[in-house]
């Protein structure tokens, strides 16, 4: 039932079932087991939190208790009269710019004299313990006035009257799309749809280990994403230079975006430069929940016209995304949201305004998918509605309006590599189903009148266990049904649904940034033998892209032995581990640097001598190479329009759920999904981001919501933000497509955003396909289905947008 | 941190209640002085430095920290240090013998059954332990027949599996790595 | 800061450990209250370690009947030693926490904290159990389920009183727990229903779970039944259950929380006791053949989709005792 479709064109197989073997074929294509596994399973790989210095001390982080509030004061002292506590800083400490961000630094290291959303930093504290490190945190004063909290992104858009969260008003980037002028069409459906906040939920919370160093600078080693803009924005704060300021990748415990912004690196810095002591911070999970970026909620109004064969004639959208207290990559999401809000459909015209706000809400930012996550699920549920009016299947009115190679999206960029979208959705529709379920429809049988005796001879049903309910088939195991062992149905009120998701993802950074990579690839001998090493600041987050540089270099250069060296900021900056674009970008710069070393030792190499004969008389040979992608363009400010993305990526899902219809739990039964990835790299692993993608998907449409009231988060912790178990997880049916686009480095896509969008709709048309429920809004949650059903926004005629 | 943890605070508190104890973990005799509010997940990191078991949620939700305690899995942030002194504690770190790889991790290793790897210590001790209880005959919640040892197929795999998360979404290679071992 | 660690090795110190320090707080598999330490909810300034009291560990049959279960059976052995003869108790125990915290956490534990979540207080209202409780100076007190739960996290145990047992009939006719989570495994519970059916008395009994400031019973709810259910012929009418259920929500006083709402969790009540209702009341008159209801099955788990476990090969009347 789970597996991946292995066709002869369609890269390799996935060699499941066979270990790492010495002569066996380890380069691209192939799956090379993960270098860092064995340290991974026998726990001594070193995640953040498990670094160690026999001097170090522990620091910790105070931080605010209200959505909005001015500071009147802070008074560390009773923190520094508490024994053991060796510094106690506030914004006053900081030494050099009093501010970071990704995109606009806007955002304090310290909060000064006001603290924009719960749980801000305002003071640290280094101890030589952590307890007393946190009740030292504890104890400092702050004096607030509270204030009125901006929490409606609505309202923080288009309210004048509404307070300023920052100088320059509260929307950070408004971008619209204006294609084409004709807005009608014989067929109308509208929606409004919502998404919650979803939290990346990494399970490493946020560590690192700041050690000042003689020179007046300091080593940082710590779990991010981005080695190079962690640096760029720690630096200015702590007024060193950029080279003073040196990181290391430490272990990384997932990251799915929240890594991307800086959260305790320069207050790690500013202690131990401070104490001279080197400092380990490490967050709980409470504290992990107000210590990164979420996903952006989202409210979105959608209004497509279609002639009456289902054929798009236009779309209308309003996007709304609440960024929170701070920038963080609130413009990029935004951008993604505009540029990709119709989805992969061909559509003549479009009437798109996408708005990022500041609100008082929890900040937010990056987590996989970002932008396209939100608009793929309204413009979905939109398809579907589509569907419904016109009579068509789901699967036909997608394939109706489907992109292929040639096609324009709404910005005009006209997709230049194959994006067989049509022949994605019919081969997914062809997949076989899951069986049934043999349950009786309705309740357990009564049993007749008769009495008990009787009823029981009259089935007579042999069953030593007496486990079968007298006149029904074999009954489903708990398991199989929604609610599980915890028993809530026997079969009683449970539907069947199946759903279709599509979803288009840029790969890379889009808009004009100038997105690279670099590699420095040494080939040298060690005891003998031809050794390559590869050096990049990529970090490796667990996707494995240490795995595919090591197989880049072994095809490149055909030497077995490689070695990835761990990531720092001694090589040029790699770009973020995000966007799906590390195989892409740091796979290229490893590729051209590998290819660069090729072409020395071909001038170096005589006449019939071996590579190890080569390096022996000629010495090591090392290249170092910068990789870019095509470049990208803005989008225009008013129209939109502009080649914005390098690449862009596909991946259909279909859904199967049952639903208990009356408590309005669900149970997913199959997901499966068909993506093109251009080239597979290895295929295990590829497997592995369609599986991680497609669960945190799954988690959006019936769990995940940090839940936020009045600007206060009420469930941060993992009792009750709740993320998919093993349980909810369904068993997959993956196809991986292997078209490849001419633009990229082996022809590769970039994989594991592409199911996370997809996955979301998909369930959630499932689950209305069996409920019969409109089901606006992202989770689901069982009330929604079970008692609200029935709400549903409209805006029809509302043409004033 | 090397057994220091007085942490008295200003208040005048006297210092904190300290126990030596004597602990076995993965067969070595291992003394060590706590207090008396410790977790075994704190001693195993900050006292004995195995930082294999990992802290994800502080509170019993996220099972990165798993580990066996007299062969049974427990949650070493929700055990007291001073209720394991006389227990045999193994760790993700006694798994392998020497060298050669617990068959557990080879099988995560070969079916890709991580990603970040974060979890992975707390899996691996789970399904060591969810092996040894089904060959005890314990039942898990879904086993349909007490009177047969259970077997493991994939339904029983993922109820015995349920208390440990993976936020890579790896749980398809997890069912697999567990499923190859326990045929 | 500092707390003292208090690790009796009998029942008879640890109660004199309590009355020297009544403000020390008993743990036993640690799954509650660790929690509350870890999170600096709970800073008491003694723990009292019940693990070496191997007494807590044992279960036995007593001569009225009654099955008397230590607080510190887990979760884990209560399912596999005692799934036979307290079914709605056991599936109770299989959703509790993960696999690790059944391994652990024992229904003394569930007891001692009192919360309004906790799974195993439905079941012990359904089938009427009593709990014991012993101090050092008054001996032991005998208190009902009912009479136990007093508030959000509040019970009827007095600061030098530990909780030794509960007290409770092996199932006399089907039993049913019920819970609503918004996942398929490791979850709080939203609300939860617990049912047994006692047809030697001609009543069920009820508990409500999670839906109200305790642990209840849904007393109108239950003297329905007992005026309604046609325990003669088995005959039910399709609007009882209707009835039943909407009397047990009428029995619940929910909150909207970060769980769910108030709303849902009153509607989900009377879905659960709807069910519940209908599969115990199919599995007494379906699973004979027998007499009738009185010699009805006794103790049965219900498995996964209605299989009844096998429970004890042996006789199922014959006690074991667990040697702890």
């Amino acid at each position: 039932m789970s597996g991946t479709e292995t066709r002869p064109d369609r890269g390799q197989s996935r060699e499941r079932g066979h270990g790492p073997g010495v002569g066996r074929d380890l380069g691209v294509g192939h799956s090379a087991p993960r270098p860092d596994g064995t340290l991974k399973v026998t726990g001594e790989f070193a995640y953040s939190s498990d670094l160690y210095l026999a001097d170090m001390v522990w620091g910790a982080t105070l931080r605010g208790p209200h959505p909005s509030a001015r500071i009147r004061s802070v008074d560390v002292g009773p923190a520094l009269a508490m024994p053991g506590v060796l510094a106690a800083l506030t914004c006053e400490d900081v030494p050099g710019e009093l501010f970071y961000g990704l995109d606009r630094r806007d955002q304090p290291v310290l909060a000064a004299d006001r603290v924009r959303y719960q749980g801000e930093p305002v003071a640290i504290v280094a101890a030589d313990h952590p307890e007393r490190a946190r009740r030292a945190a504890a104890a400092i004063v702050v004096d607030y006035e509270v204030t009125e909290a901006v929490t409606d992104p609505r309202r923080a858009a288009f309210d004048p009257s509404c307070p300023a969260v920052h100088d320059g008003g509260n929307v950070v980037r408004h971008q619209p799309v204006r294609v084409g002028g004709d807005f009608t069409a014989p067929v109308v459906v509208t929606g409004e749809y919502e998404v919650g906040m979803q939290d990346q939920a990494f399970l490493g919370p946020e560590s690192g280990l700041a050690v000042p160093a003689e020179d007046g600078g300091v080593d940082l080693f710590v779990a991010t994403q981005w080695l190079h803009v962690d640096r760029d924005q720690i630096a200015p704060c702590l007024g060193l230079p950029p080279e003073l300021v040196r990181l290391t990748l430490a272990g990384v415990g997932g990251a799915f975006g929240a890594r991307e912004d800086l959260s305790m690196q320069v207050h790690a810095c500013m202690l131990a430069l401070r104490t001279g002591r080197p400092v380990k911070m490490v967050y709980g999970r409470q504290e992990s929940f107000f210590g990164h970026v979420h996903r952006h909620p989202a409210r979105m109004r959608y209004e497509h016209g279609a002639d009456l064969d289902g054929r798009l004639r236009y779309v209308r959208a309003e996007i709304l995304l609440d960024g929170g207290a701070y920038c963080s990559s609130t413009p990029a999401v935004v951008g993604n949201a505009a540029s990709l809000g119709v989805g992969p459909y061909e559509v003549p015209n479009v009437w798109i305004d996408a708005y990022g706000v500041y609100t008082n809400n929890p900040p937010c930012g990056a987590m996989r998918g970002f932008g396209a996550v939100q608009a793929c699920f309204a413009y979905e549920s939109q398809m579907d509605r589509l569907a419904e009016a016109c009579g068509l299947s789901p699967v036909e009115v997608r394939v109706r309006n489907a992109v292929s190679q040639g096609s324009r999206l709404a910005t005009g960029q006209v997709i230049d590599s194959p994006a067989p979208l049509a022949g994605m959705l019919r081969e997914l529709a062809a997949m076989p189903l899951p069986p049934e379920p043999s349950r009786t429809a309705g309740p357990v049988a009564v049993p007749p009148p008769a009495g008990p005796a009787r009823a029981a001879a009259a089935t007579s049903v042999p069953d030593p266990a007496g486990v079968r309910a007298p006149g029904a088939a074999a009954t489903p195991d708990l398991l199989d049904l929604p609610g599980g062992v915890a028993q809530t149905t026997h079969g009683e009120g449970v539907r069947r649904g199946v759903g279709y998701g599509v979803g288009i993802k840029n790969i890379c950074f889009s808009e004009g940034f100038d997105d690279h990579s670099t590699a420095r690839v040494r080939v040298e001998l060690l005891g003998g033998e031809p050794h390559v090493l590869v050096r990049t600041a990529a970090a490796e987050v667990g996707q494995g892209l240490v795995t595919v540089q090591e197989q880049i270099a072994r095809t490149e250069l055909g030497v077995e032995r490689v070695t990835v060296a761990q990531a720092d900021t001694t090589v040029g900056s790699a770009g973020s581990t995000s966007a799906s674009r590390q195989s892409y970008v740091t796979g290229g710069a490893v590729r051209a640097a590998c290819r660069a070393v090729r072409e020395r030792l071909a001038v170096l190499r005589a006449n019939g001598e071996t590579l190890a004969e080569t390096l022996e008389r000629a010495g090591a040979v090392e290249e170092t190479r910068v990789y870019r992608h095509r470049p990208t363009f803005p989008m225009d400010p008013v129209t939109g329009q502009g080649d914005s993305h390098a690449q862009l990526a596909l991946c259909v899902h279909r859904a199967v759920v049952d639903v208990d219809v009356e408590l309005g739990l669900v149970k997913v039964v199959e997901l499966a999904a068909v993506q093109d990835v251009g080239r597979v790299l290895n295929p295990l692993a590829l497997e592995g981001q369609i599986h991680g993608g497609s669960a945190q998907g799954l988690g959006l449409a019936l769990m995940e919501e940090v839940q936020v009231v009045d600007g206060r988060v009420l469930n941060p912790s993992f009792t009750d933000y709740l993320i998919p178990t093993i349980l909810d997880m369904p068993p997959m049916r993956v196809s991986v497509l292997a078209n490849p686009d001419p633009h990229a480095p082996y022809g590769l896509r970039g994989a594991g955003e592409p199911p996370t969008l997809s996955s979301t709709p998909a369930v959630a048309a499932a689950v209305r396909a069996a409920t019969g429920l409109r089901l606006p809004r992202v989770p689901i949650r069982p009330h929604d289905i079970a008692m609200d059903g029935s709400r549903y926004g409209n805006w029809a005629g509302d043409r004033s947008l | 941190m090397n057994g220091e943890t007085d942490i008295t605070g200003a208040d005048g508190v006297p210092d904190p209640v300290t126990a030596d104890l004597r602990l076995s973990v993965n067969g070595v005799p291992r003394p060590v002085t706590v207090d008396t509010r410790e977790t075994l997940l704190d001693t195993l990191r900050e006292h004995l430095g195995l930082t294999g078991a990992k802290k994800g949620c502080d509170h019993g939700q996220c099972g990165a920290c798993t580990v066996l305690v007299d062969g049974r899995r427990a949650l070493s942030c929700l055990t007291l240090t001073v209720t394991a002194d006389d227990v045999e504690i193994v760790t993700v770190e006694g798994l392998a013998d020497g060298d050669a790889l617990h068959p557990l991790q080879a099988a995560f290793i070969e079916n890709d059954a991580l990603q970040c790897g974060y979890c992975t210590p707390g899996q691996l001790c789970s399904a060591a332990g969810a092996l040894a209880e089904a060959a005890d005959g314990w039942p898990s919640a879904v086993t349909p027949d007490l009177s047969a040892p259970p077997r493991l197929d994939e339904t029983e795999i993922r109820e015995r599996m349920s208390g440990n998360l993976c936020r890579c979404g790896a749980y398809p290679g997890i069912v697999a790595a567990v499923g190859q071992v326990a045929r | 800061m500092t707390m003292d660690f208090l690790r009796p090795a009998t029942w008879a110190e640890a109660l004199e450990a309590k009355a020297e320090r009544p403000g020390a707080v008993p743990v036993q598999g640690g799954t509650d209250v660790m929690v509350e330490l870890n999170f600096d909810v709970r800073r008491p300034d003694a723990l009292l370690d019940l693990n070496r009291v191997a007494a807590l560990g044992e279960w036995s049959a007593e001569e009225d009947g009654r099955l008397r279960v230590g607080a510190g059976v887990t979760y884990a052995r209560l399912i596999a030693e005692l799934g036979d003869r307290l079914p709605g108790l056991a599936q109770a125990a299989r959703t509790v926490g993960s696999p690790q915290i059944r391994n652990r956490g024992t229904v003394g534990g569930n007891l001692g904290a009192a919360s309004p979540a906790g799974d195993g207080h439905p079941p012990l209202l359904a089938a009427g159990a009593e709990i014991e409780v012993e101090s050092a100076a008054r001996g032991v007190r005998m208190i009902p389920a009912e009479e136990f739960y007093l508030g959000v996290k509040r019970s009827a145990l007095e600061p030098d009183e530990l909780i030794r047992a509960f007290w409770t009939r092996p199932a006399g006719g089907p039993q049913y727990f019920s819970k609503v989570g918004t996942r398929n495994a490791m979850v709080i519970a939203v609300c939860s229903f617990a049912l047994a059916l006692h047809p030697a008395e001609r009543r069920a009994g009820t508990g409500i779970g999670s839906a109200a400031p305790t642990p209840r019973r849904a007393v109108a709810a239950e003297e329905f039944l007992a005026a309604e259910l046609d325990w003669d012929t088995g005959r039910l009418d399709p609007g009882l259950p209707r009835r039943f259920g909407e009397l047990a929500a009428g029995a619940a006083s929910p909150i909207d929380d970060v769980r769910g709402t108030a709303a849902y969790r009153r509607h989900a009540v009377a879905v659960l006791a709807r069910r519940t209702l209908t599969w115990a009341w199919h599995d007494l008159w379906a699973a004979g053949p027998h007499e009738g209801p009185h010699d009805g099955p006794r103790g049965r788990v219900r498995r996964p989709g209605g299989p009844v476990a096998p429970g004890d090969p042996g006789d199922p009347e014959k006690p074991r005792r667990e040697a702890g």
